[in-house]
């Protein structure tokens, strides 16, 4: 690595630039660059430079990874930490099936940049567990028939979760409203329904 | 156990199929209604639930295998066409791509009844395969799809039935356009005679609209070459009929071929048949040595993955002053796209009602958009909306009430074969669902409401199959712990079929659900049962669930009655135990009886039974709408939906009541928004995503009252169980439009009714 290249800011780019010049094996006496693992090395080396990394909390789990900038957060998710319970359904942002949580608020991963999910908290259908035991909303959807298929049923689940967090005790309007982007083909909305105002109950 | 061969005819969607199988011959005891019942019945709760709540159920959409690569399909951008060339060279040479399928490196396989083959040169519809690519990630295959140049030769094209039925039309097919060459035609009476009997003849024309299945799960499949053998994960309906599909495609015994689908995001009927894409990957998985999974986009879902026929309907019916009908007919057209499929809607108005003289004549025509699939109660829909609302006119024009007026038509027996009917509790459900909508006194005169919103309340009735048959197949297995696997030949796409079956044999074994494990979905593993469509599923499949467990129980009595040295006659069964009569003492569980015995499994296979000769098997059912119209904006706001309907014995209220949510909302999506729209400059789609085919959201739902009236059909099976899932939505958009009717004293004719149409029915001249 040249020393003109020594940068001062740890910066995406500087760090692409400087393993791109394909002196790999002189990164290690540069002490400007914190330690990366060897499986980046190694996939930078394999796949190209034209992955940016990416650093953020999934479930509670921090991870380092890296990413071609058209990736979703959705592909990140189901793709490299298989976590398929976060389903695609249309992949535009137009149905609401892929709503995870970042921050706590309901986005739509098929329609985020996963390097736009720098640095934020994401929790899935999955962290809602506690082990191999159901989270109180899950619960509820389960018991009071939530879904058919199943499939829009994480999606729905996660766009709940957010409404109760910011809204522990909703109506049944303002449920109604902040469910009204999630789709469900199966059209199971009246229990959908019933199951997070059962949730809401629950939430004393 | 008893076995014979029998004859049995039954609907499936609207074929009247007739099958020649073994089935059980043993009369089991009929149960009791559901309130002395343990398990049917009872409102319990799905036995996937965990898995679909935890994120951890993997549908076809998630399956991932070892080295598994991704392919995607490139369709045509021209709604007809020949493709003159194509060159993969550019698509080939990008990294990671690892190989690519066209007509012209690719077997002609046949398909869609031999009027295609897997890449046609001639394609016919925007959307329809030209290439396929595998690659080490979707995202590679998808650029790939880009770099694949293709020289179309445009064709003229033809968008609508008017224009497809004209002489000199662009022809689909070398055959002509019409699937058949011919209309289907139907007759019973003397119509001519029939209307001059009438005091009243009303004739009027209806029209509804081409509906995309669009479920949530797209259509994809993984192929999997384990040395000849293929497996093949699929999202399916029809796991049998897809393996038989496959493996004729692909030249292979079926014993080489197997089809999974353990869990579905919905179907609809889209997913009934085997899809070009299975056999596409099938192939990219052999070129390349790799298992494939092969998915469309919601674009192609919309395009070519299957849609509701439309119509325009002509109906003409003649009723004496007090409201008999004397003759009725029907000529309709409906478009079934590129590819041929029925497009007719005749079976409501043949079987609904006590008439005579009656004649229909319906054409399908086929034009190049993406080919029509059976959709939930295929026919029924658009037949019951143009039915039920040219005989609400009729009702008017006689000063007779439109209930009443049905309840004046009824048909003790079946109007089409003479025949009486297993069960029919049409009446009682009139009476039922009148009641809980008060009807007679929500009632107004059509459009008397003063202010601009104004309500109304409407009914129509509806009729359907769903009654099952053989042949189907259900093997129980006993272990020697006393804990149980059922398989079952069946499929289950969010109606609950895991849990209904596992109901059944709970039931009968009085062993917990918990200690049951209910496999469906694996043609490896499970025997032969029909596709999950035509609503029945839970009709085929409880008999036989029942048939095995009996058999299962009438094995552990034999056992006990060997190990006890008593006869049976002294023994019985309860909460998996055996008793002695006289001896309470004397007792044994069946751990210790299959110890006894050196056992470690009891199986049964089970069977449904024949259905009864000479009867007509259906169910039926009413369903009242109450809406407000927006007469400024034209929005119609669906209030409430009280709905009674007869479907036999009921298995599960929480399931069932759901799927009768669904089936409603999905009539009420029907009704006022979903519409698929071809450009008539282009032929292109207008709306092949979620954004602009609009259906129904959380915000769209009514209040929903469901009734059952029925107990039991004891003629039809050994469960007495008939299907609901399709009657669910039949008759909705029918009761809607009436409603609105009620309300506006302005008559709609034409599906869906949206706000533009509205308007134009109230300030039209």
């Amino acid at each position: 690595m040249s020393d003109k290249a020594k940068p001062k800011v740890f910066s995406r780019r500087g760090f692409i630039k400087g393993i791109g010049s394909g002196v790999v094996g002189g990164y290690m006496v540069a002490p400007a660059i914190p330690k990366i693992s060897r499986k980046i090395i190694d996939e930078i080396e394999k796949e190209g430079t034209n992955k940016e990394p990416l650093s953020l909390k999934i479930n509670g789990k921090k991870v380092n990874i890296l990413v071609e900038p058209r990736t979703t957060l959705a592909e990140v998710l189901r793709n490299r930490f298989k976590l398929t319970g976060t389903k695609v359904i249309c992949n535009q942002g137009e149905c609401g099936g892929c709503t995870v949580l970042m921050n706590g608020n309901a986005v739509f991963s098929c329609h985020l940049l996963a390097l736009d999910a720098a640095g934020t908290e994401i929790t899935t259908i999955e962290g809602l567990m506690s082990g191999e035991k159901l989270h109180p909303i899950q619960e509820a959807f389960a018991e009071h028939d939530g879904l058919q298929c199943g499939f829009c049923t994480p999606g729905q689940i996660m766009a709940a979760e957010a409404i109760l967090i910011k809204n522990p005790k909703p109506s049944k309007e303002e449920i109604i409203d902040g469910m009204s982007g999630n789709l469900c083909r199966c059209a199971a909305y009246p229990n959908i329904l019933k199951s997070i105002i059962a949730a809401a109950e629950n939430n004393k | 156990m008893p076995r014979k061969i029998v004859k049995s005819k039954f609907f499936v969607e609207e074929n009247e199929i007739e099958t020649i199988g073994e089935v059980s011959a043993e009369k089991y005891k009929d149960w009791e209604n559901n309130d002395k019942l343990k398990i049917v019945g009872k409102p319990i709760s799905r036995i996937d639930g965990y898995d679909k709540m935890s994120g951890t159920a993997v549908y076809t959409f998630d399956v991932e295998l070892p080295r598994m690569a991704y392919a995607r399909i490139l369709g045509s951008p021209h709604p007809n066409a020949r493709i003159k060339k194509i060159n993969i060279k550019k698509a080939k040479e990008l990294p990671g791509v690892l190989d690519i399928l066209t007509s012209e490196n690719t077997q002609k396989i046949p398909w869609y009844n031999e009027t295609t083959v897997l890449f046609d040169p001639h394609v016919r519809c925007e959307g329809d395969e030209v290439a396929a690519v595998a690659a080490e990630t979707e995202q590679i295959a998808e650029d790939a799809l880009k770099l694949i140049e293709v020289n179309y030769e445009e064709l003229s094209f033809v968008i609508s039935a008017e224009d497809a039925l004209k002489d000199k039309a662009v022809k689909i097919h070398d055959s002509g356009n019409i699937v058949g060459s011919k209309p289907a035609e139907y007759f019973r009476g003397n119509v001519d005679e029939g209307f001059k009997e009438a005091d009243i003849i009303l004739e009027d024309k209806f029209t509804t609209q081409v509906e995309v299945h669009n479920p949530t799960e797209v259509h994809c499949s993984v192929a999997a070459w384990e040395g000849n053998k293929l497996k093949i994960w699929d999202s399916t309906q029809a796991v049998f009929g897809n393996r038989h599909t496959i493996a004729e495609s692909l030249k292979m015994p079926e014993s080489e071929v197997t089809i999974i689908t353990k869990y579905m995001g919905g179907g609809f009927g889209s997913k009934l048949e085997a899809g070009k894409y299975s056999v596409i990957a099938a192939l990219l998985a052999q070129n390349t040595g790799r298992p494939v999974k092969i998915t469309v986009d919601r674009k192609q879902m919309n395009l070519i993955m299957g849609n509701r026929p439309d119509s325009v309907q002509t109906l003409k019916a003649g009723i004496k002053k007090d409201g008999t009908l004397t003759a009725m007919t029907l000529n309709s057209v409906g478009t079934v796209g590129a590819y041929p499929n029925g497009g007719g809607c005749s079976g409501p108005i043949k079987g609904l009602y006590k008439c005579l003289n009656l004649s229909t004549k319906e054409y399908s025509v086929m034009i190049n958009a993406g080919r029509a699939r059976a959709f939930r109660a295929p026919g029924h829909v658009q037949g019951t909306f143009a039915l039920e609302s040219l005989l609400d006119e009729l009702a008017e024009k006689a000063g007779i009430d439109p209930l009443d007026f049905r309840l004046k038509n009824y048909s003790e027996n079946d109007p089409i074969s003479g025949n009486p009917y297993s069960t029919k509790l049409l009446r009682e459900a009139y009476q039922k669902g009148a009641e809980a909508a008060d009807w007679y006194k929500k009632r107004k005169s059509p459009g008397s409401d003063k202010g601009y919103l104004k309500y109304g309340i409407g009914m129509a009735s509806q009729i359907w199959g769903g009654t099952g048959g053989p042949p189907a197949n259900v093997t129980v297995k006993l272990n020697r712990d006393g804990s149980v696997i059922i398989l079952g030949g069946t499929q289950d796409l969010g109606t609950g079929t895991y849990t209904i079956i596992t109901q059944v044999v709970s039931e009968v074994l009085e062993i917990p659900m918990e200690k049951m494990q209910t496999i469906i979905g694996d043609t490896s593993a499970v025997p032969y049962g029909p596709q999950s469509g035509g609503s029945i599923t839970a009709a085929t499949l409880s008999p036989a669930a029942r048939d095995a467990a009996e058999q299962i129980k009438s094995k552990v009595i034999s056992g006990a009655s060997a190990v006890l040295g008593l006869p049976e006659e002294q023994l019985f069964y309860k909460n998996a135990m055996v008793y002695t009569k006289d001896d309470k003492s004397k007792s044994i569980s069946i751990p210790d009886l299959m110890n006894k015995m050196h056992e470690q499994m009891f199986v049964a296979n089970g069977m449904r039974n024949a259905n009864p000769e000479k009867y007509a098997l259906n169910t039926f059912g009413v369903q009242f709408a109450e809406v407000e119209v927006n007469t400024e904006t034209g929005k119609i706001r669906v209030i409430k939906i009280v709905a009674a309907h007869d479907i036999g014995r009921l298995l599960n209220w929480k399931t069932c009541e759901n799927q009768f949510h669904g089936g409603i909302i999905q009539g009420i999506g029907y009704a006022l928004m979903e519409e698929r729209l071809l450009d008539d400059n282009t032929g292109k789609s207008l709306n092949p995503n979620f954004y602009q085919y609009k259906i129904p959201v959380i915000k769209d739902i009514p209040e929903i009252e469901i009734h059952i009236v029925s107990t039991g059909d004891k003629l039809l099976s050994n469960t007495g169980v008939k299907g609901m899932s399709e009657p669910a939505t039949i008759p909705t958009s029918a009761a809607i439009a009436n409603a609105v009717y009620n309300a506006t004293g302005k008559r709609i004719r034409s599906l869906p009714m949206t706000p533009d149409k509205v308007l134009n029915a109230l300030y039209s001249l």
